[in-house]
């Protein structure tokens, strides 16, 4: 019994160890280990053991079983580690080969910049809102200071419905609206459409953007003003950025000036960008009229404010460093997918 | 608005700075420099020189040697110039030295060194220069040959700069004037500017006439009828007129600002013009019958030949300068043509009036006539400076000898201006600019804009000619930017009570951007006016609502004279755009808003309703397009019932491939394939795919917020359902049943496929929908699926629709 395990064990391990598939292993494991294997048969000859030595021998059978079951398992691995190792070398891909994108459309350029405006006001506390396109004259005009027969209104830069309904031309408009809202304080940005009757170059556009800012507060001042559009200058061009506030004149504004902001290209230096100049013109702004506020009713002794337009198309031209505006409204893919 | 820093410095001498300096000084405080010219930019050792002997050169013809004494030093220059003459004083440019152009007028930006060097064997040191080769024209010096060496006065000093000499040592500027600073467009009101600007008084002799002859009572009487048009009229006379070339000094000073010198006379109204800001017009005064002026207004119909020979309409609003039997000048815009000073004048008038700005602008605008002087006029003129202009004329007249002045002037002011008053208080323009720049400061500043403060009653006397300033604000900005807006410090207000955010309805544009993009469509921006045209292109019935269009009544041109009422055709033009540029494909998206009037013609403001387009050409077909739309409502929250139907009939679309999309039983959508015919119209490709969804309808209905529905713990039992029916039942109606009869219980549908064929018979379809069924709080058994397929086929039964066998 015990010769007859031996050369059993002996013969098992022989044969697992010269096995050369994983397939040879599994039927090795029935031959010896299965319900009518070798081993098992041996187990089963245990009837015929004496009662002394029956633990012995069935000591035997066990470990003779755990060997044949370790070297199988030891085996397989073996094989699966060959295996996988094999698979992974027929798996070799050139990862140089181009990736595939997904179709994912693109943000017009000007709403990629004004995104980036609208950002930083809310980031200060502005509200973002909107106003009508087609307005009444008051409020294109009057409530703004400029009344009739003002040369600003003249019909060479307005579109007109009619006598009293036109194309806004600024912005500014929204102002208006916001104040009569009555609502105080008041902290917005309006960006929208504006209209004006420039025939269609590389830097003009009858149609184009403005974002008009009003703040309107107790105690607010000049200094707000040019804090204010000093961050949101570094914000947008660079924290290197520096504003020049020139004196200007708006008729809804006092005091007025227009904004320089250093050249973001050659840092003042004086580039090709800038004409030489190392300054960019990018604003108009100013403390609001005390007119202005009279008119929407609200006290100009105890409530001041601030206002500022911006012209969206001029900020992406020069952000994006698009030479020519018609780009903008040609909307060839070639030029859209850009951004 | 030009001038001449020679010219400013004539009223502020201790002016001292660089071209630069005085270019950002005044741009800071207030009046842009637009640029700048300096005339001796290029020209380099240029002196003036004397020719002492002129010899013929030994080997050319066309060539002289000259002996030329420079001051210093005696040199020889060989110069082919023709009119070179032994004595005459010539600009000369020494060796290394520079001039800025050739002598045939081309400039060289640089300018061109003129070196020694030999002509045809024979040294030369130099070089003796045309007005050209300085880099100016004849129109500036108007004595200089049209070819051949510019000849100095006999007077000019041998060996000193002969740049300076000319007065080309200087820099003319170009300011831009804001509206409101109708003083700044004179030299004089530039040089109050500077003056203050720079701290450096500002010198300026009230204008005197010394000797007069007769008085101005015995030539002419005015009357002026329109007060109400021309507030005020000063006239003078002046006789025995000797018209003669302008001395240089004037000539130069015109002819920096870019006018042209003509005679005295001419060359004085537009000297006092620049200088004081205030046109002046002469009349021949024998050409004024009656020998009276009456300012009235002309009469409808009325018609008048102005000096340039044209003949112009008038009306009723046009104010005119009328003789005692005709009108002879549209006031404040141009004199007529038979009053107009001519070689032959002997006596004229001078007259030097204020106009109604608005009134001059307009009657310039309607006759289409605006002039140098309309252009000062329509700005709304000083009426107090007619006087101190008018005696500068006169005074030029004396100084020049162009005439003899007659005494006394007529002077019709019958409601004099005076000046205002504003209260100073200097805590609340700190208050205002937030600085705290002391009061004696800003008192400091008021002197040199001759705005003059009254102790008595703390208060500021305003001059007449600032007639921007009306109010504390006003004189805030005075002090500001005297003070330099650079100075001011730069705070940010205080964020009590504010929160920022995107309006409602911007947010949901931007989701609405956001999932068009993701579908793979990208933005477009197209104008919002556009040609009446398009509603023919895309094929709209005459009684089409969509041809109610907001009209603009001064548009650029037909192709942008209506306010559009649909966003299609965009993107028809965009998408046609890239497809003639062989774009592969293109796939664009526009939120944008359209314009429906609420009346026509237009009494309130209309409906802008914010739209959203998309469309695409290129892989794809009708289902990828509604695929995308299906999203954007996923993404939008919108899940209410959504409902596509065939009844639209819209004329741009393909009539079998398109639907209208309901929402909750509100038409929001339409999408399809474009109509052939205007796929022809458009030039777009073959197969083009758009649709249009009105945003501003679904405002109130899209919904952010999302609420969590466990994930299951049951499987899910699905079951294959395999269909035919009759062509012409739409899908629609099928699902529409799967949803009624899956109660709780259906988790999802999906069509996975559609056959027509042979087999089927002839007008007939096959689908196969997957349904799938769960329950959330058990496994479903056979005995729950099994009536609720039973009662889907039921239904679909009643429809014409069976299981495919």
């Amino acid at each position: 019994m015990k010769e007859k395990l031996a050369r059993i064990r002996q013969e098992a391990m022989d044969r697992i160890s010269s096995a050369t598939s994983v397939e040879a292993l599994n039927d090795l494991r029935v031959f010896y280990l299965g319900k009518k294997g070798e081993l098992t048969q041996v187990l089963k000859g245990m009837k015929d053991v004496s009662a002394e030595e029956r633990p012995q021998v069935g000591q035997l059978v066990n470990d003779a079983r755990k060997e044949i079951e370790g070297r199988l398992e030891s085996m397989r691995t073996e094989f699966e580690n060959k295996l996988l190792e094999a698979r992974l070398k027929s798996e070799v891909i050139d990862v140089t080969l181009p990736g595939q994108k997904r179709k994912i459309g693109h943000s017009h350029p000007n709403n990629l910049i004004l995104r980036q405006v609208e950002d930083i006001f809310i980031g200060m506390g502005y509200e973002v809102v909107s106003g009508p396109e087609i307005e009444y004259d008051y409020y294109n005009f009057e409530a703004l200071n400029i009344p009739a027969n003002h040369p600003a209104k003249d019909e060479q830069d307005t579109f007109y419905i009619n006598n009293d309904i036109l194309l806004r031309t600024q912005t500014s408009s929204v102002q208006i609206h916001e104040m009569e809202r009555g609502k105080l304080p008041i902290r917005m940005i309006a960006p929208g459409r504006v209209f004006r009757a420039d025939e269609v170059d590389a830097t003009h556009s009858p149609s184009f953007h403005q974002i008009e800012g009003l703040v309107i507060d107790k105690g607010i001042t000049f200094a707000d003003l040019k804090g204010t559009l000093d961050e949101f200058a570094k914000r947008f061009f660079g924290p290197e950025t520096k504003t020049k506030f020139r004196p200007h004149h708006f008729p809804f504004t006092e005091p007025s000036a227009e904004v320089d902001v250093s050249c973001f290209k050659c840092g003042g230096k004086g580039c090709r960008f800038c004409k030489r100049e190392g300054w960019i013109e990018i604003l108009g702004c100013g403390m609001v009229h005390p007119h202005v506020l009279e008119m929407v009713g609200i006290d100009p002794e105890v409530y001041s404010g601030f206002a500022f337009g911006l012209g969206l198309e001029r900020l992406t031209l020069l952000k994006c460093e698009i030479d020519d505006m018609r780009l903008l409204y040609e909307n060839d893919m070639r030029f859209l997918k850009q951004f | 608005m030009n001038a001449s820093l020679s010219w400013i410095k004539s009223y502020v001498p201790e002016l001292d700075c660089s071209y630069q300096e005085f270019r950002d000084a005044m741009t800071l405080s207030g009046t842009k420099v637009e640029g700048y010219k300096v005339f001796d930019e290029d020209l380099e050792k240029i002196v003036i020189g004397q020719v002492l002997s002129v010899e013929k050169h030994p080997d050319a013809d066309k060539l002289v040697v000259c002996q030329v004494n420079v001051g210093s030093e005696t040199i020889q220059i060989v110069t082919g110039a023709p009119n070179v003459v032994e004595g005459m004083k010539v600009p000369v440019v020494l060796d290394g030295g520079r001039v800025a152009g050739g002598h045939d007028g081309s400039v060289t930006p640089g300018g061109i060194r003129i070196k020694k060097g030999k002509l045809r064997g024979v040294e030369s040191f130099g070089m003796m220069c045309s007005i050209e080769e300085l880099g100016s024209t004849r129109e500036m010096y108007p004595d200089a040959p049209e070819n051949g060496l510019y000849q100095l006065p006999e007077d000019a000093p041998v060996g000193e700069n002969a740049a300076e000499y000319l007065g080309l040592h200087d820099a003319n500027y170009e300011f831009e004037i804001t509206s409101n600073r109708v003083d700044c467009y004179s030299v004089l009101g530039i040089a109050r500017e500077a003056a203050a600007t720079f701290r450096k008084p500002f010198v300026y002799e009230e204008p005197k006439i010394s000797r007069t002859t007769e008085d101005i009572k015995d030539y002419l009487e005015v009357e002026v009828r329109d007060q109400d048009l021309c507030p005020r009229y000063t006239a003078m006379v002046v006789k025995n007129i000797r018209l003669a070339p302008s001395p240089r000094w004037l000539r130069q000073r015109l002819a920096s600002n870019g006018i042209r010198p003509i005679n005295n006379v001419v060359d004085i109204t537009n000297y006092v013009m620049e200088e004081y800001g205030q046109p002046m017009h002469a009349f021949d005064y024998d050409t004024i019958r009656g020998h009276k002026i009456i300012v009235q207004r002309a009469h409808d119909g009325e018609k008048f030949v102005t000096l340039d020979g044209q003949e112009r309409n008038l009306d009723k609003d046009i104010l005119m300068i009328c003789d005692a039997e005709r009108p002879i000048g549209l006031a404040g815009i141009m004199g007529g043509e038979d009053s107009k000073i001519t070689d032959d004048v002997k006596t004229l008038v001078f007259e030097s009036a204020c106009f109604d700005g608005t009134n001059n602008r307009l009657s310039a605008k309607r006759l289409g006539l605006r002039t140098d002087a309309s252009g000062k006029y329509e700005k709304g003129l000083d009426p107090n400076n007619t006087v101190p202009a008018i005696i500068r004329a006169c005074q030029l007249i004396e100084e020049l000898d162009a005439g003899d002045v007659v005494g006394g002037m007529i002077d019709l002011y019958p409601e004099p201006v005076e000046c205002k008053k504003i209260p100073f208080d200097p805590d609340r323009i700190n208050a205002y600019l937030g600085t705290e720049i002391p009061r004696e400061e800003q008192l400091s500043y008021f002197p040199m804009l001759e705005i003059e403060y009254n102790e008595d009653d703390n208060s500021l006397t305003i001059p007449t000619f600032r007639q921007d300033l009306l109010r504390g604000a006003d004189i805030a900005e005075e002090i500001a930017r005297f003070y330099g807006y650079d100075k001011i410090p730069s705070t940010l207000p205080s964020m009590n009570g504010v929160s920022g955010r995107l309006s409602y309805q911007f947010e949901v544009n931007e989701a609405v951007r956001q999932l068009m993009q993701t579908c793979g469509y990208s933005e477009a921006m197209t104008y919002s006016f556009e040609s009446p045209k398009v509603f023919d292109k895309c094929r709209l019935e005459k009684d089409d609502p969509h041809r109610n269009a907001i009209v603009i009544s001064n548009p650029l041109g037909e192709d942008y004279s209506i306010m559009r009422t649909s966003l299609l055709n965009g993107l028809f033009t965009s998408l046609s755009t890239n497809y003639n540029r062989r774009n592969k494909e293109a796939a664009l998206y526009e939120l944008s808003n359209l314009y429906v009037p609420k009346a026509l013609p237009l009494t309130e403001l209309p409906d802008e309703r914010m739209t959203l387009s998309f469309g695409f050409y290129g892989e794809g077909d009708f289902f990828t397009l509604k695929g995308a739309l299906e999203e954007l409502f996923d993404g939008l929250g919108l899940n209410g019932h959504r409902e596509y139907s065939n009844r639209g009939n819209l004329p741009f679309l393909h009539p079998g491939r398109q639907a209208i999309l309901s929402y909750e039983g509100q038409d929001v959508a339409f999408l399809g394939e474009v109509h052939p015919a205007v796929v022809k119209n458009y030039s777009l490709a073959a197969r083009t795919y758009v649709a249009q969804v009105d945003i501003a309808g679904l405002y109130d209905l899209v919904s952010f917020s999302r609420k969590y529905t466990g994930i299951p713990k049951y499987p899910a039992v699905s079951r294959d359902l395999s269909l035919v029916m009759d062509k012409e039942i739409p899908a629609g109606e099928v699902e529409k049943i799967i949803e009624q009869c899956g109660r709780g219980l259906l988790e999802h549908y999906e069509l996975f496929d559609l056959y027509e064929g042979e087999q089927l018979g002839e007008g007939k379809k096959s689908l196969a929908y997957t349904i799938r069924f769960r329950a959330k709080d058990r496994t479903l058994e056979e005995k729950d699926i099994a009536p609720l397929m039973d009662h889907i086929i039921s239904r679909l039964g009643e429809i014409h629709v069976t299981l495919r066998s």
